[in-house]
């Protein structure tokens, strides 16, 4: 009898629930966040653009980047030879300018990627565990943060590869250059961090997972970790920028990466002693940065809005 | 008045431990690179005369004792001598801090007179071409290498139109692309926050009640808007004189400019460690003091900010 007079009410529920559309993917959410912003459009494209030249980059570079052609030193844009064509120009020793910034995107790529990874690495687990522990722990680990924020990241990565590279040596390779951007800029993420925990650690659902008798680490570590993570990937995204451009002008002073490995920042380097004769050659390395970072920026600012609208204006 | 002295009192302390922590992590992380006697002389002098140069450098001592040494003579201002210059850090670092000021002056100048005024029209023409197009040229701004920006800038004016000097700093005029490199730059960063932060304050009701009550269109924008826009925009305009600090010495570099930037990355090339060690530690301590200004400056301009 009873189960029949509440069917009614569960029949009109579940109306109401069918009204409602199925909870969606975050893929879905995702995509058409993305399909309406034409920044993040052009974000992604750029990026993908920017990641598939990297990977695929000999298959599509019209020349080998190190290829030295004598005979067309110094050719303007649009320069043909018997080789073949010369889109964007040739440098000192006649090699191809496109070919060399095709070439190049694999070095800003992996630097990229591979030292944001190790600065949000240590930048997280050092703001959790300032900000979870707390006390003199906390107060210690902010002031060496503070102390290293006292200084310029690229002062600070200037400073290191220039002692490093002259200590190694032949020195300035792209593991070390790497790992010297990585373990510079976690700072960063360590204050954003810690600043997050703080906020989370009051939060109702922590005081509940204590109350349910889960140990310190547990709840920093599923309850906590959790919601902070989004706000460490778009500052990931926007330190990737960070990142790339402090590459390039490691390399353009002449402490970063070493030839014969094509850069951005040594194809700079090497315009700007040709930089009354050849405005090509410093040019176009400087677009392909500008774009490529422009890129990202642009992906940076569209994740801060889907992830977590509430870091806007923050780093 | 009590709150002021002991929020005073409070910050220089954090200054001084601050600054205690980045002289041992320069200090230390400079010494990474192992003997700098072996590097910097040449390889067929004999071992002896090594030992004494190492002796005369202090370089024999264990390094802590180093630290200490040098700690508590950088206490009294002696930074120790210039293995190249033979002389005073100290010294050097001075000649060259003037033209490190002049530059940056010059730069925030160019960076605060581009983008206050395009910051608050594009806030207030939102969405016109005129927003849109700041917005564009913000973002490239702040995408393109800057030194990058300085050397297309000697591409158009010193080898295109042989209008401006392209390095040195002999004439008055040649201020101009350095400066110009590095406020464009600035520019690029303070007007997005300036846009973000009027647009913020626009939508609140005291401006809409400023409206109503028939004020002109530039006491709303100037008295009730921008007064309190600006905590952000100073914010931004702090972190970006140390970001400017940041730049110079990249910049210095491009345009041969006798600032500190250039004379830490020459110091670094020639392994004058003494030098390096100074100059960090002075940019360190230019950029607290410029925070703590901004604090302040907080305090001045807003009765709300509490001192703790």
């Amino acid at each position: 009898m009873e189960k029949q007079t509440s069917r009614p009410i569960v029949d009109s529920l579940m109306e109401n629930v069918s009204v409602l559309p199925p909870p969606r993917k975050w893929t879905l959410r995702a995509a058409s966040t993305l399909a309406k912003s034409p920044v993040g459009l052009a974000g992604t494209l750029i990026v993908t653009l920017v990641v598939i030249l990297a990977i695929i980059g000999p298959l599509v570079s019209p020349y080998d980047p190190t290829d030295v052609n004598l005979r067309a030193r110094f050719q303007p844009p649009g320069y043909a030879d018997s080789k073949g064509a010369y889109v964007l120009g040739t440098d000192q020793l006649g090699r191809d300018i496109l070919s060399r910034i095709i070439a190049g995107t694999r070095v800003s790529v992996l630097v990229g990627i591979v030292s944001v990874i190790i600065a949000g690495t240590i930048g997280v687990i050092y703001g959790l565990l300032s900000g979870f522990v707390g006390g003199w722990l906390d107060i210690i680990l902010m002031r060496i943060v503070d102390a290293i924020l006292s200084i310029p990241f690229i002062v600070w990565v200037i400073a290191i590869s220039g002692v490093v590279g002259i200590a190694g040596g032949s020195g300035g390779g792209l593991p070390a250059i790497i790992l010297i951007l990585g373990l510079t800029n976690w700072v960063t993420y360590a204050r954003v961090i810690r600043g997050e925990v703080l906020k989370v650690r009051e939060m109702e659902y922590v005081t509940a997972a204590y109350a349910l008798g889960q140990n310190r680490f547990k709840v920093m570590l599923l309850h906590i970790l959790p919601n902070i993570i989004s706000s460490a990937i778009v500052l990931a995204a926007i330190q990737v920028g960070v990142t790339i451009l402090a590459e390039s002008s490691l390399s353009f002073l002449g402490l970063g990466v070493k030839p014969p490995t094509v850069t951005w920042g040594l194809m700079l380097s090497d315009g700007r002693q040709y930089i009354n004769s050849a405005w090509w050659m410093t040019t176009f390395p400087g677009i392909a940065i500008t774009i490529t970072v422009l890129g990202v920026v642009f992906l940076g600012d569209w994740l801060r809005d889907f992830l977590d609208p509430n870091v806007r204006g923050r780093a | 008045m009590p709150g002021f002295i002991s929020f005073f009192i409070y910050r220089c302390l954090q200054i001084v431990v601050t600054l205690f922590i980045v002289s041992l992590l320069v200090f230390f992380i400079l010494r990474l690179s192992g003997d700098p006697v072996e590097v910097t002389t040449p390889p067929f002098m004999p071992e002896e005369q090594r030992e004494q140069i190492r002796k005369f450098w202090g370089f024999d001592r264990p390094i802590g004792e180093q630290y200490v040494t040098f700690i508590t003579k950088a206490v009294t201002g002696d930074f120790g001598t210039s293995y190249l210059a033979k002389r005073p850090a100290m010294e050097l670092i001075i000649e060259r801090l003037g033209n490190t000021l002049l530059l940056a002056a010059a730069s925030a100048a160019i960076g605060v007179t581009i983008a206050i005024p395009l910051g608050i029209l594009s806030a207030l023409k939102r969405n016109s071409p005129l927003d849109f197009i700041s917005t564009a040229l913000a973002s490239l701004g702040t995408a393109m290498p800057n030194f990058w920006f300085g050397l297309m800038l000697i591409i158009i004016f010193s080898r295109s139109l042989r209008i401006l000097p392209a390095f040195g700093a002999l004439e008055p005029t040649a201020i101009i692309m350095p400066a110009a490199t590095l406020g464009v730059g600035m520019a690029a960063r303070l007007s997005r926050m300036t846009r973000s932060a009027m647009l913020e304050v626009l939508n609140q009701d005291y401006v809409r009640t400023a409206r109503s009550k028939g004020l002109k269109q530039n006491t709303v924008v100037i008295r009730h808007t921008l007064r309190n826009a600006l905590i952000p925009i100073v914010t931004v305009f702090g972190l970006q004189l140390g970001w400017l600090l940041g730049g110079s010495i990249i910049v210095e570099s491009v345009f041969s400019w006798p600032g500190l930037g250039r004379l830490i990355i020459d110091s670094i090339n020639v392994r004058d460690n003494t030098v390096v060690q100074a100059g960090l530690l002075w940019i360190s301590l230019s950029i607290m003091l410029i925070n703590f200004a901004i604090d302040v400056f907080y305090i001045l301009i807003d009765p709300r900010v509490q001192f703790n």
